[in-house]
């Protein structure tokens, strides 16, 4: 029993070695770096792909990448957006999405845009939870 | 432009959502592909009914 608990408490110290906040910065900035930063090429590589494919169809579904927060909603859009770090910033200075939302597949792409920010945001903080070792 | 129709939409959009949820809400491989399909089935069923609900209110 001691013996065991004096292995969780090593691994435990092994994994807070270094700046431990690190999975999570680069997670939030490049979708599933957080991931490989740890090795865990398998999950990042599938994370990478769902967001930046729900990222990239919601831009061809001529979605909208929210720029101004006037009312509520617009302020859960835009920081839902900003949950996909660097995608965001690279598309907003490239002037990708849509001025505003015409079509019904417009909406849809919105929805894929903000989706994929929060899904991000998911992925590095699960990056974060395997770096301190609070998920195996 | 892309326009997918709505079931489509839903397809690409549980895919997707079911493989973050899968490896970030689990952690063994097994069990998260398990809680990905269980993911993927529950929002394309629930997207069906809902979608016969709406069409019979609609009527």
């Amino acid at each position: 029993m001691a013996a065991t608990e004096n292995k969780n408490a090593a691994a435990g110290k092994g994994t807070q070695d270094g700046f431990v906040y690190l999975p999570l910065i680069a997670g939030w900035l490049v979708p599933g770096a957080g991931h490989f930063l740890l090795r865990k090429w398998g999950r990042g590589v599938l994370l990478a792909v769902s967001i930046l494919c729900m990222f990239a169809l919601g831009l061809a579904m001529q979605g909208r990448l929210y720029s101004k927060a006037d009312d509520i909603l617009d302020m859960l859009g835009l920081a839902g957006d900003l949950g996909s770090g660097l995608l965001y910033l690279v598309g907003r200075a490239m002037g990708l999405g849509a001025d505003s939302v015409q079509l019904t597949t417009a909406d849809y792409g919105t929805r894929f845009i903000v989706v994929a920010g929060l899904l991000n945001v998911i992925a590095a903080v699960d990056a974060h939870n395997l770096r301190t070792g609070r998920k195996a | 432009m892309l326009s997918p129709s709505h079931f489509s939409a839903v397809m690409l959009f549980s895919v997707f959502v079911s493989t973050v949820f899968g490896i970030t809400m689990r952690d063994t491989p097994p069990r998260m592909l398990r809680f990905g399909i269980y993911c993927f089935v529950l929002f394309v069923a629930a997207a069906i009914v809902l979608s016969w609900v709406m069409f019979l209110i609609a009527r």
